[in-house]
This record gives structure tokens, sequence and C-alpha cells, in this order.
């Protein structure tokens, strides 16, 4: 380039010249280029979803039939369907539910209104590692507390696995959402002499009630798709188990673990299909949550 | 110093108003006994310093607020005026870090005394936001009621009539009686703002704390609400704080002019009669402030 920076204004070339010397092809492929390579990765992002939902729909499309969902399986892949599964993924997700729930956004509530910030952020950083912790040692901690001492696989364990999953996502997204409700509803609550348990409540837990239940819904798609809490708590049953949880239940990704790595047909096709059950009801929860959202953003 | 724009129709109401004359013209008119009575100090303020950590947002702050008056506090943006507004319901103290020394007064009663609960304090001194902040999840009715049906005590049988009482004195049940119903937030930012003022008044405080309560709204609706203002006074004591000096002037009785200091610490220059503030002030700082010299 002619210009030497800090010239006087009369000094420098015309205006049209020093564009067209600055103008850099080489940048621009580079451009082309960069963006290119980016969305190249991006498409190998979306490929594996699509090839996963592409495969489970066309495979467990050909298992999914009445007898899938109302059925229990019979005698080694003589048919009968998943029914133990479908229950038993039901309850122990609502037992768990019914634990993690109230425990994890009373913990965001308190994350987010009461603690200081000392202990906000020691909770903060103990949900994260829970969060973080492979789900089959949550599966090993559930089978030495409460298999073991009982001498029993059973379902309440499994419950408990899965809640210890839950909490930790059901206590960040709570306190996240309830730091969006603006302090001067907080404000407006204590300015009427409210006592500040009935502002948490009253004020702000209505005004971030939807993030808090979108945190909820996905913890329980979350919980709903873990295989690995369950194996060695709930193990699995070929029986269909209602409010027996002192004994072994059979869950969806349990009945998909054990259907899939046996050598009958019958039961390979039958794990496809409780596996398409699985993944419309973790996409549904899913799609529910952003139509939510959605909805919210448009009203 | 902003320009201000305002209707014309509204230059006659602001002419009737008792504010805009002269104090003097006003005293003589007064039975000696019925000036003294009218003039008792709700507020006392006694040698007021407000931290936030080890930051003095307020220093030394004496000043008396008289009752049943309307007074404007104005300053340049953060000389504490905010601050102190919130020390007077002990809103001040949620923040982290936030500390007060000195006395605060309320009919004679420390209000920071250890026997004072600030929860119980709140429904006597209600406030007022810079943002009119309607509970959102709750209906115009719900919203009014909501200091009373939340603040633990019984709940009052008449609460229709109050939330009708509320709504009328806040000027604004002629537009909201057919839909009480409807969320709080689907009212225009002036009928919301006067919603907060209906909200504040049904838990039947004796002192209204506004933090530039018209900042957020439009000329029109600023009027609505200087002029529900002005019917309040007389039942309740008003602290006002606004950068709308033409708004203190407006609406007040008695201004207060805070500055900063060196140290960044909000102090009271002076406090009077808001006409001599605006026409004759004491101090050379409060006439360049007035006349936009700075700030």
């Amino acid at each position: 380039m002619s210009a030497t920076p800090g010239t006087l204004a009369g000094s420098r070339a015309p205006f049209a010249e020093r564009l067209a010397a600055v103008r850099g092809s080489r940048r621009r492929t580079m451009d082309r280029v960069m963006r290119t390579v980016a969305l190249a990765a991006a498409v190998v992002c979306v490929i594996p979803l699509a090839a996963i939902l592409l495969f489970v729909v066309i495979k467990g499309a050909a298992a999914l039939n009445l007898d899938l969902l109302t059925k229990p399986p019979k005698a080694l892949g003589t048919g009968g369907g998943a029914l133990n599964a479908i229950l038993g993924s039901l309850q122990m997700v609502a037992l768990a539910a019914l634990v993690a729930v109230p425990v994890g956004v009373l913990g965001g509530i308190y994350v987010s209104e009461f603690a200081s910030r000392r202990s906000a952020r020691a909770v903060r950083f103990g949900a994260d590692v829970l969060a973080g912790v492979p789900s089959i040692l949550i599966g090993i901690v559930a089978y030495t507390l409460l298999v073991l001492p009982f001498k029993q696989f059973n379902a309440a364990a499994g419950s408990v696995a899965l809640a210890l999953i839950m909490v930790p996502v059901i206590v960040r997204t709570t306190e996240e959402m309830l730091r969006l409700v603006p302090r001067e509803l907080r404000e407006a609550g204590y300015a009427l002499g409210v006592p500040t348990w009935r502002v948490v409540l009253s004020v702000v837990l209505p005004a971030g009630r939807t993030g808090v239940l979108t945190g909820v819904m996905l913890a329980v798609a979350r919980a709903a798709g873990e295989t690995a809490p369950l194996l060695f708590t709930a193990l699995g049953s070929r029986l269909v188990n209602v409010g027996e949880f002192g004994q072994p239940m059979d869950a969806l990704p349990l009945f998909i673990y054990n259907g899939a790595r046996q050598p009958i047909t019958a039961l390979n096709e039958q794990a496809w299909g409780a596996a398409l059950l699985l993944l419309l009801f973790v996409l549904g929860v899913n799609v529910a949550v952003r139509a939510r959202s959605w909805g919210r953003r448009a009203g | 110093m902003a320009i201000e724009i305002r209707p014309r129709e509204d230059q006659p109401v602001v002419t009737t108003r008792p504010t805009t004359e002269p104090a003097s013209a006003r005293v003589p008119t007064r039975a000696p006994e019925q000036a003294a009575a009218a003039r008792t100090t709700k507020i006392e303020a006694r040698d007021l310093n407000l931290y936030y950590g080890s930051f003095r947002a307020v220093r030394d702050v004496t000043m008396d607020i008289p009752a049943n008056e309307i007074t404007a506090i104005i300053g340049p943006s953060g000389c504490g005026k905010s601050t102190f507004l919130r020390s007077l319901n002990r809103l001040h103290e949620l923040a982290h870090g936030a500390r007060m020394e000195g006395r605060l007064l309320i009919d004679g009663v420390d209000i920071y005394e250890r026997s004072v609960d600030a929860v119980d304090l709140r429904r006597l001194v209600g406030m007022v936001f810079q943002r009119p902040n309607p509970f959102p999840t709750m209906s115009i009715y719900g919203n009014v009621a909501s200091g009373l049906r939340l603040g633990g005590g019984p709940k009052p049988a008449d609460l229709d009539e109050i939330v009708e009482r509320c709504l009328t004195r806040a000027a604004l049940w002629d537009e909201v009686k057919d839909h009480l119903g409807a969320p709080g937030t689907s009212l225009s930012g002036g009928q919301q703002q006067r919603l907060c003022i209906a909200r504040a008044l049904a838990v039947d405080p004796e002192v209204i704390l506004m933090d530039e309560p018209a900042s957020s709204l439009d000329p029109i609706a600023t009027l609505r609400i200087e002029e529900l203002m002005l019917e309040l006074r007389g039942s309740y004591t008003i602290v006002i704080v606004t950068h709308n000096m033409q708004q203190a002037s407006r609406v007040s009785d008695q201004t207060a002019f805070f500055s900063m200091g060196e140290d960044r610490a909000g102090y009271l220059v002076e406090m009077g009669q808001t006409t001599t503030i605006f026409t004759n002030p004491r101090e050379q700082l409060t006439e360049d402030y007035i006349s936009g010299r700075f700030g």
C-alpha cells in the first residue's frame, strides 16, 4: 500500500486507488472456504440425528402394533409386547419425579432467592458435578445402598437412581429461570409488606413457572431414557409389575437392552418397537417444551 | 436539561394548582393553629448514612419530611436519591452488603429499631417504582388485592369494595371495571402505573414512596400520574424522586436537592418550600442545577 498511516489528508492517494489496493481477493476466497467448512461441520452434526430418527422409525414402525402396547412379552420370543416395560418406565419415572421435583425446585429456589453468594456457588457447583457423574456410578451407589442391604433388586432403587439424575437438572434450570424474573417484581411484593416466602411462592415462582416446568420436563425425558442406573437396581422383568416397588421392574431402556442382545429376531424386533416408543416419548416432551416456549414468545 | 413537552390544554390545570402559588400567598389563608397542625413532621432523618459494602452512597442526611404533603427529591444521577428513598421502607437493606447508620423516624418511631419488622413497616410505607411492575401472573383485580391476599393477615370480607375504591382513587376504575379479570400486564404503561398505585393504596399505607414514577411514561400518562398525586396529597405523605424538575415544581410542596460529593456520596444540599427552592435557593449549587448549568 502506498499511503503511510498518519499522513495528511491532502497527501493521500485518491480514494478509488486506495480502495483497489486494499481489496483482497485472497481474503474473499478464504471467506468462502471457511463458510463451506463450517456448513459441512453443521451438516455432519445434523446427519446422525436424521439417521437415528430414520433408522428407528423404519425399524420400529414394523414392530409397532397393538400387542406391543397392550401385552406383556411371552416366553422367549414367541410374541407378546412391551407392556411390562411401558408401565415400569411410567411408574419409575413418576416416583423419581415425585422425589426429584420438590427437592430440585426448592433447591433451585434456595440458590436463586435465599443463598449467600458463597453457598449459592457451592450448591451450583455440587449440582453441576452431580449432573456430570456418569449415570452408571449413580446406579452403583443406588445398588450399594438400596439393593445389597435387602438382597433384592427393586424398582424403588431404580427410582432413586433416576431421581438423582433428575435433581441437578431441575435445580439448575429452576435457578436460572427464577433469576430471569425481574428484581422489580420481587421488590413490588416486598414493598407491599408481603413476607419473603410469600413473594417467592406467589410472585417469583408463578412468573418463572414456564421455565421451571421446562426444566422438569427435560429432566423427565432424560430420566426416561437412562439405562445404566437401572441395570443393577430395577434389573428388568418379563412380568408386568404394578405398584410393587420392592420387586424388580422393567423399563423401556432395559427392554431395548435385553431384547437387542438376544440372538432371537422376534426379540430384536420388539426392541426396535420399544426404541421407537421411547424416542417418541422423549421427542414428544422436547417438542412440547419448545412449543410452549414458542407459544409464549409469540403471545 | 430536558425541554418539557406537554399538551397545551393542561396549562390551566397547572395554574390552578395550589403548589404553583408562592408559599407566602398560601399560608396566610390558614388560621395559625391550622397551619401548625398541617405542618407536622412525618419522617425525620437524622445523620443518615447509607452504604453498599464499603461504598457510602448517602452521607449525613438530616431532614424532616412533612405529613400529608408531597416532598420531591431532585438531583443529578448517582446522588443517592433512590437509595435514600429505599431506606424509608427498608428496601435498601435487601441489597448485598447494604447497611445504614443514623436514625430514621416515622411519627417518632425509629423504623430501624430491632423491634420493628421490615415486612410490617412496608405495609405502612408503600412504594411505586420507576417502571410499572404489576404482577404478570395476576389479573387487574388480583394485583390490587395482592397486598391483602399475600400479606398474611386475615382476608377482608369486603375485598371487592376495597379493590373498587382503590382503583377509583387511582383514577383507573372506569377504564378497567369491565375486565377486572384481564392480566395486569395487558394495560398500557400509564394504566399499569396507576394499577401499581392502586395496589399500593390497597394495604392502606400512610407514606407512599415514588421512585421516578413517570419516567417511563409518555407526557399524557405522566400528567395523569401527577394529577393523581395531587389527589392523594392530603391523605398520604408522598415522597417522590424525580429527574424531571418541572415535575417537581408542578407537584411538590417541599423540594430536597441532593448532590454528589467528592467521595461520590450523595448528600442533601438544601431543602425547603418548592417555590423557594426554584425561585430563590440559598445555595449556589442548587441554583446552578435548577438553571441547568450542571447535572
